[in-house]
């Protein structure tokens, strides 16, 4: 029980996280944030009022029942807490670090309207930190009896785990196809090390594979196995796409051919993926050691290409942003870390050209000023550029974050539609394709969102699969 | 998994590898490569696909021992299991009956090449072949061209063996003896590739080249492969990795692929790769 009254408890201040000092954190790839202490979790959780109507809940996208976790850690029953998160989110380690909570479960939180909401996100990733060898060392079952239906999964990102977590617990088997050399999708290839340590993610298919999930690598769906011969062949009953929106965009200007150009997939890949931040690494990365960086976009993958730019010994490092920072789409926390270690922000300026030496090396780039117009589709501020503003930045590396588009393998496969985006057509209401017994969700289907959208996806469509196989 | 079921040494520091990949063989298509990784912790390399029997599950590749992970890949034998294997990858070659086809083979190239002629010419096609080495120790695949061709010139650069000279020099005496191609098909190093493009360019015959560009994923996701084709970003994963020879920037394509140059040598010495292989006997 909560012994702190209401009124008592809307005076306590929000609790921040310790992380590592931003001089210390830009010379390694350890994780940032440091986490809660118990002592710390159970004072952040004694500021949450208990409200019935838990409109956090409603602001989650998973509807994590908020309130009751919450209360077991005040309770002190942190297996609780993390079973009461699992029951609708099966992977709150990941979620607690990269969900951006405050659009989503703390943009509701009553105490946000008069102060700073309660820090869900924290509590929940302490919840999963604190039982992490309490759940490793539970035996589970799945509960449900054996379907003999299968199920293949296109993907081993976070809709593809979502999916799989579920569609085994509902006593189907299950096989997840993944083509790289590790299983995660983007949070093994994308997220860095300093936001979401790896361990974490193998911790989670490790789950998956105990509850009887099948992980195969090396192999993609359209090439090394078609579509349509996962079911007719190979036996499977339904099949769950979530391939992800992994082909990088480029800005489409001179010189973005030049060497020293990276899109932020190729260097978070490079350093995530294969190591290459790592002296022992056998995959190599072009040398960002005393160089001045540009980084273009502002999503959290510009911020994680900026930070990790900086981690790998750049002098200078800048995200150029044609409109400004309150149209930044990326997290407030994201860019708050960044600041404090150095990263700098030009706004309302946007590249023309990049001009390289006489080798083909990336010398400096070419840059105009914009200013914000009408709205556009999307609701924010159309940048215009100023005549006659042109001016030149000296770098020596850049990195091009500016959104990813769908993947094309499977473009050509017979039956699928795709979107005039390229992102695959599905049923709105069951995830269904346009081949029947083929659902799709996570970015595929949305273009590039988030790691919690795409797993409210992956269960939204294990159920409609459940449903397909009942019938 | 992807065992060795055999490895061969046909020249010097080149080696022709059948692996399990039963999947692989069964889809693959003339002009495919796949990314392979010799150990777990491996850099991703693209290799092209010589060849694959769908009934031992095999594909064949040949691969010259140059950088770090290519001599990795050395060091693995008959018996031994490669770590990861991706593929098929890429768009097949485009596979008619044209009429009358060059085949432009240099270097390990001459694998892909050799793919993409057995195709050509089980589709119709009159198959001329134009295959090039260093020299006679390093002249690869003449007995498999041989069979599957009208015509083989076989190219040395210093003479030690057959006929003196680059490829293209073949090729231009082919043209200045009257002869018309409906196809070129070239497939080797860039030089080549591009020495070939413009060789043809004149005449105007559609040419063809298979571009090997360093690569991370193989599947899209990085851009590390793009290169400008007729002006514009291709990715070569994905949307290649054969072109059009005559729209290939091939300048910018040399500069990217040479990027890494100082730094992998560097990681080849920290490795002691060449120690290794050195006491592993290169020889099998």
């Amino acid at each position: 029980m909560n012994e702190i009254p209401l009124k008592e408890r809307m005076k306590i201040e929000r609790h921040p996280i310790p992380a590592q000092k931003p001089g210390d954190r830009i010379l390694n790839f350890n994780e940032v944030n440091l986490g809660y202490t118990p002592e710390l979790a159970l004072a952040e959780a004694q500021r949450c009022l208990q409200c019935k109507a838990a409109p956090c809940t409603q602001g989650c996208p998973v509807n994590v029942h908020i309130p009751q976790f919450i209360q077991h850690i005040v309770d002190g029953d942190m297996l609780a807490a993390a079973d009461t998160i699992l029951a609708d989110n099966l992977l709150p380690a990941i979620c607690g670090r990269v969900c951006p909570q405050e659009n989503l479960c703390e943009s509701q939180c009553v105490l946000g309207k008069k102060g700073k909401p309660v820090a869900i996100g924290h509590l929940e990733r302490y919840t999963a930190d604190a039982t992490t060898d309490a759940r490793a060392e539970r035996v589970d079952k799945v509960e449900a009896k054996a379907t003999g239906k299968k199920v293949a999964l296109v993907g081993s990102g976070p809709a593809s785990l979502a999916c799989a977590g579920d569609l085994i617990r509902m006593g189907h088997q299950v096989t997840v196809f993944e083509a790289l050399h590790a299983f995660g999708g983007v949070l093994v290839y994308g997220i860095p090390e300093f936001r979401l340590p790896k361990s974490i993610v193998a911790y989670e298919v490790n789950a998956l594979r105990k509850l009887g999930v099948c992980f195969e690598k090396d192999i993609i769906i359209g090439n090394t196995i078609g579509l349509q011969e996962l079911m007719d062949e190979k036996g499977f009953d339904a099949v769950f796409i979530g391939a992800g929106a992994g082909l990088p965009r480029f800005l489409g200007i001179p010189g973005e051919e030049l060497v020293g150009i990276y899109s932020a997939n190729e260097l978070l890949t490079r350093i995530n993926l294969m190591k290459a931040y790592k002296e022992e690494a056998i995959t190599p990365v072009l040398s960002y050691k005393g160089k001045t960086v540009a980084v273009f976009g502002a999503g959290n993958t510009a911020l994680d290409s900026a930070r990790t730019a900086l981690r790998m010994g750049a002098k200078k490092v800048n995200i150029i942003y044609r409109r400004t920072e309150v149209e930044m789409p990326a997290r407030v926390e994201e860019v708050h870390h960044a600041r404090e270690e150095g990263v700098e922000f030009i706004f309302l300026a946007s590249p023309l050209e990049f001009i390289g030496d006489e080798n083909g090396w990336l010398q400096s780039v070419q840059l105009q000023r914009m200013q914000l117009g009408e709205p556009d589709d999307s609701g924010r501020r159309r940048p215009v550029a100023i005549e006659g503003s042109q001016f030149s930045m000296d770098i020596q590396m850049a990195v091009i974050a500016i959104g990813n588009g769908s993947n094309p393998l499977l473009r050509s496969t017979p039956g699928l539609q795709f979107t005039r985006w390229h992102t695959l057509v599905v049923n709105l209401d069951t995830l269904e394709t346009t081949v029947e017994g083929v659902f799709a969700g996570g970015d595929i289907v949305t273009g590039g969102a988030t790691v919690i959208s795409a797993m409210g996806a992956g269960r939204k469509a294990a159920q409609s699969i459940h449903d397909f196989l009942s019938k | 998994m992807f065992e060795i079921i055999n490895k061969q040494k046909i020249a010097p520091d080149i080696y022709q590898y059948e692996v399990s990949a039963p999947l692989i063989a069964k889809k693959f298509q003339a002009g495919q490569f796949i990314v392979l990784r010799p150990f777990a912790d491996s850099e991703r390399i693209p290799l092209t696909i010589m060849g694959s029997d769908r009934k031992a599950g095999t594909i064949s590749l040949i691969v010259k021992a140059i950088g770090l992970s290519t001599k990795q890949l050395a060091l693995l034998h008959k018996g031994d299991v490669i770590a990861d294997v991706l593929g098929p990858l890429g768009h097949p070659s485009e596979i008619e009956n044209f009429g009358k086809v060059v085949v432009v083979g240099g270097g390990v190239g001459t694998a892909v090449a050799f793919a993409v002629a057995v195709a050509l010419k089980q589709a119709g096609n009159t198959i001329i072949s134009i295959i090039g080495a260093r020299n006679k120790d390093f002249t690869i695949l003449e007995d498999e061209f041989a069979d599957i061709s009208d015509e083989l010139y076989v190219m040395t650069d210093d003479g030690s063996y057959k006929k003196k000279g680059f490829v293209t020099q073949q090729l231009q005496e082919l043209y200045d003896s009257g002869m018309q191609f409906d196809r070129v098909v070239a497939a080797g190093p860039l030089v080549m590739m591009r020495a070939v493009a413009e060789l043809t360019r004149p005449y105007g015959t559609p040419t063809i080249v298979s571009l090997n560009p360093i690569m991370v994923d193989g599947i899209g996701m990085c851009g590390g492969c793009r290169a400008l084709v007729d002006g514009k970003i291709v990715f070569v994963c994905v949307d290649g990795p054969e072109f059009d020879g005559h729209k290939v920037d091939f300048e910018s394509l040399n500069r990217r692929n040479q990027a890494y140059r100082g730094i992998e040598h560097n990681k080849e010495h920290q490795c002691m790769i060449d120690e290794q292989l050195e006491e592993e006997g290169l020889d099998e």
